[in-house]
């Protein structure tokens, strides 16, 4: 018995166990090497990530609170791939920081929250795991402690996470008074579609979209992510979103299926909204990260499509895009996280002439971006192709009109980062950098990841054949 | 003979390219890579020729299929038929010019000519593709390396062009799309299994309700890769900004592109829309004929007038296609293979004398026949064969799109073809004024007096191209026997269904 315990729980009691190993240094060591430090975790993680890969059975644990399936498992060795290549990413700016332990301890800590939120059978679990991953997100936003930019990132963070939660505990109240239930199997029996299952499910829909920065409670995005450090922005904008999109999903494909004819007009509206507010902001952002946040909010836009199609095209399409995003989002933040760490230079104006000095980097963005506006060969066009291809599968051809059409306004703000970094130059560029071991590793990741996903076509077979749809 | 090979040879030169040290080392692999092209294309004419002499009469042939994405449907699948030989062998010739005439380049050079030959790759795979999907996929992947090569290496504004003409092909590729997933969802039911593999979609006769509805994505959508007329404007700029190796690819082979998918998806898969919209497209490809021509008689830049002179011409390859009789189709693919021969030559021929003289001004140009006689040649039997002088490849692609749109009775028809037919009229004026003004006469600048003439890649790359207009232009026949097959198909599918 405790064996299937410890087996079907392995990615959270890897975790947990780095966490608590992170604790006893802190606690009883007086001196540690920061560089040893950063290679351990990296390896736990990678350990994990392996572990990952071994089959699993599925299992209800703890009367239904936490359950697992294969396909949870590799949603959440997705993450834990995604985290593992921040952390190499973020190897540079950790090794000059004062806290690299609490950086660790935070991060991580999200990580389970992630996990569990993720495995959630409950609305309870699913509201705990929530939380766990959220408070530590505004904490670790603020990490730049001399930067006052940072600390307003992250009391923004805080004040709209606890509103957003607020929102989505008000929701899950409601709705457990509406059904006397909070198990996913056993609410999804009981609803009928009354106006107050409905008002219920509406605040539990702005909960999630708060999360997952979806217009209009996406106002905290742009600031959150210019002020908080580059490797927490990535964070933010794959990992945490990532993590919501897949419980948004299963929620929205298990329990809510009933009132699947109310949320998919409610959906097609804030996918529209989001992709055109997004792209237009994006147009004029002169700050890279900016720039990448206001894209990670029209891609949100994206995927919200491709959940209306609401079969196991849908289902796929989401999770096969979120690995996709892991790597060229990655591969962007990872770029710009570079250079920031050893030039302090963010804008886009600073890139000018950045191939003539550092061509590796220059192809390693120009994939990255191509990939996130869905060029071919990259993995992104397949990506944004299954995306819509499964919203299209309801018929209605004005709404992936309109999305086909934000693929060519996002072009245009991609391909200017393109334009500056190939095509312009300046007397000052940012000159020649070195990259060291592990973030090369991390860009090798990302590269390979955005280049293969697509090409090896089973990939998507294999995540299709584990999702699920109606 | 594995079709793959086609897309792979490109790929693997660009990757040895990068790989290369020195820009000679750049510079002879590349050739060696478009000349291994170039013999794999002959070779699958000759394959072609021989499975057919043999009586292999299957729609296409040396199909591969591969799962790409099974769930979906969705598999890698080429095949060539007639037409598929034709253009990739006129793309196979375009890029080993454009290799040769590009030997210049010294900025980059080692990008310079991955991206070009990562270009081609793409075009080939277009032309092979007998799945949809892999036919888009095959469609977007050009369109990066177009605005890379305009941005860094083009001239003039280089940036608006680039960028006008990334965001206007990705706007087509987007109404492609809308077109493509249409098609896909009315196929097979309402549960599926759906298909992308375009010959069973023309084996299921589409509803005539759906095809109106897909049909104006389509052919709008590859249209704006082909200049069609209120959506020509990326043509101009584009070309004109590109670098010489660049323009030749996008007016000689990436337009055709757009021909090739109206002809075999759109017209192809909906002949019933097809049909009703054939005033239409009549319209527009007039209009693009008459203003096209017009246009360029204003031209005063000889890059641009080749560029407007494009849209003209490429007019010509959708007024065969709308006007759907099989000689007019006959006529509007052989245009595409002339015209991408001819304004590849004409381009080939701008950036020669650019190199030399640093204007591209008319006006500023002259006497060059007696300074470079090689460089002079070719420009006129370029500049002939765009006014359609007989004998060479223009006058037979005109002269069967003429022939072919006369057969369709209707007054307006008839109203097209003779304001086309007018059209070669002003052709004729501007080009004898351009060739004249800057072939003829004095030398204009004393300066130009000492001016060497075409080295000996130079003269290759002239003498290739000039040899593909010529061969159309003298014996004809042989090109449009290995169109006939493909044509026929087409032609029959349009048949069955009246």
């Amino acid at each position: 018995m405790w064996a299937g315990i410890i087996f079907s729980l392995r990615q959270e009691l890897i975790v947990t166990g780095i966490i608590f190993l992170l604790l006893f240094i802190k606690v009883r060591a007086t001196e540690y090497k920061t560089g040893v430090l950063l290679n351990l975790v990296n390896l736990l993680l990678l350990v994990n990530f392996v572990l990952g890969f071994f089959g699993c059975q599925d299992a209800a644990l703890f009367n239904g609170m936490f359950h697992t399936n294969k396909l949870l498992v590799l949603e959440k060795n997705m993450l834990n791939l995604g985290t593992l290549i921040i952390s190499l990413q973020a190897y540079d700016w950790l090794k000059g920081h004062r806290q690299v332990l609490e950086f660790y301890l935070l991060l991580l800590a999200t990580l389970v929250g992630f996990f569990f939120m993720i495995s959630a059978g409950n609305l309870l679990m699913f509201y705990l795991g929530l939380e766990l991953s959220t408070i530590p997100l505004a904490a670790l936003s603020s990490f730049d402690l001399e930067k006052r930019r940072s600390s307003e990132a992250a009391m923004k963070f805080i004040m709209s996470s606890a509103f957003s939660s607020a929102l989505l505990l008000f929701g899950i109240s409601l709705l457990y008074g509406a059904t006397g239930t909070l198990g996913f199997d056993t609410i999804a029996q009981r609803l009928d579609g009354s106006a107050f299952q409905l008002f219920a499910f509406i605040l539990i829909l702005s909960g999630f979209a708060f999360k997952i920065s979806v217009v209009p409670f996406h106002l905290w995005t742009a600031d959150v992510y210019e002020g908080s450090p580059v490797t927490v922005t990535a964070y933010l904008s794959v990992i945490s979103k990532g993590a919501v999109f897949f419980v948004f999903i299963q929620v929205l494909y298990t329990i809510f299926k009933p009132l699947a004819g109310n949320w998919y007009r409610i959906l097609v509206l804030l996918s529209i909204l989001t992709m055109v507010t997004g792209n237009l902001f994006a147009l004029r952002q002169d700050k890279l990260k900016r720039l990448l946040a206001f894209s990670s909010i029209a891609q949100s836009g994206f995927i919200l499509a491709g959940i209306t199609g609401s079969s196991r095209t849908g289902d796929a399409s989401v999770i096969y895009f979120i690995l996709v995003y892991i790597f060229s989002n990655l591969g962007a933040f990872g770029v710009v996280s570079l250079i920031s760490a050893q030039t302090g230079k963010e804008s886009i104006d600073d890139y000018k002439g950045l191939y003539a000095t550092n061509p590796l980097l220059s192809w390693i963005m120009a994939i990255s971006l191509f990939s996130l506006a869905g060029i071919p060969p990259t993995a992104g066009f397949f990506g944004k192709f299954f995306l819509l291809m499964a919203g299209a599968g309801k018929g209605n051809y004005v709404f992936i009109g309109i999305a086909a059409l934000n693929m060519v306004i996002s072009l245009y703000y991609y391909l200017r980062v393109i334009k500056a970094i190939f095509m312009d130059s300046q007397p000052e560029p940012i000159g020649k950098l070195k990259i060291p071991l592990l973030p090369n590793i991390a860009f090798l990741v990302c590269v390979a990841g955005i280049i293969m996903t697509g090409l090896m076509g089973w990939i998507y077979d294999y995540i299709y054949s584990l999702s699920i749809g109606f | 003979m594995n079709l793959s090979l086609l897309v792979l040879v490109p790929l693997i030169t660009a990757i040895a390219v990068l790989f290369c040290r020195g820009l000679n080392g750049v510079r002879w692999v590349s050739l060696a890579g478009a000349s291994v092209q170039l013999l794999l294309s002959f070779g699958l004419l000759a394959l072609y020729w021989k499975e057919r002499a043999a009586g292999n009469s299957a729609a296409m042939l040396f199909e591969y299929r591969h799962t790409w994405f099974l769930p979906l449907n969705i598999w890698y699948h080429v095949g060539v038929d007639g037409i598929s030989i034709a253009m990739i062998l006129l793309t196979a010739l375009v890029m080993e010019a454009a290799i040769l005439v590009s030997w210049s380049i010294r900025t980059m050079g080692k990008e310079f000519f991955a991206l070009l030959l990562f270009l081609s790759a793409g075009a080939y795979g277009f032309f092979l593709s007998l799945d949809l999907f892999t036919l888009f996929f095959f469609l977007e992947v050009s369109v990066i390396p177009k605005f890379l090569l305009i941005g860094v290496w083009g001239s003039g504004r280089k940036d608006y062009s680039a960028m006008k003409l990334a965001l206007m092909l990705m706007g087509g590729s987007a109404l492609v799309f809308i077109g493509l997933l249409g098609l896909y969802y009315s196929t097979g039911g309402a549960t599926g299994p759906h298909t992308f593999d375009w010959q069973r979609i023309a084996q299921m006769q589409l509803p005539a309700e759906v095809q109106r509805k897909f049909f104006p994505f389509l052919f709008v959508g590859f249209g704006i890769f082909t200049a069609l007329f209120p959506l020509h404007t990326w043509v101009p700029d584009g070309h004109s900004s590109a670098p010489t190796a660049a323009s030749m690819f996008l007016a000689g082979i990436s337009m055709k592109l757009g021909g090739y998918g109206c002809l075999r998806v759109a017209v192809y898969l909906m002949p019933i829309a097809a049909r009703e919209y054939s005033p239409v497209i009549i319209l527009l490809a007039t209009i693009a004929i008459v203003y096209g021509a017009f246009a360029t008689m204003m031209q005063k830049d000889l890059k641009y007038i080749n560029a407007y002179s494009s849209i003209s011409h490429c007019g010509f390859i959708l007024l065969g296609i709308g006007m759907l009789t099989r000689t007019a189709i006959t006529g509007a693919v052989i245009q595409m293979i002339s015209h991408g021969l001819m304004t590849a030559l004409f381009f080939a021929a701008i950036g020669m004398i650019y190199d030399r003289t640093h204007t591209r001004l008319v006006a500023q140009l002259g006497g060059l026949l007696k300074i470079m006689p090689f460089i002079s040649t070719i420009f006129v039997i370029a500049g002939l064969c765009s006014l359609g002088l007989p004998g060479l490849s223009g006058f037979v692609a005109e002269i069967t799109v003429f022939m072919g749109s006369w057969q369709r009775a209707g007054e307006m028809y008839r109203l097209a073809t003779v304001l086309a037919c007018a059209s070669i009229v002003i052709t004729a004026v501007y080009i004898l004024r351009a060739t004249g003004k800057s072939i003829m006469g004095p030398v204009s600048d004393p300066q130009y007096n000492g001016l060497a003439d075409a080295t000996w890649n130079e003269k290759l790359a002239g003498i290739l191209l000039g040899a593909g207009i010529i061969a159309i232009g003298v014996a004809p026949f042989w090109l449009s026997d290995l169109l006939a097959s493909g044509i026929g198909a087409i032609m029959d599918h349009a048949i069955i269904i009246k």
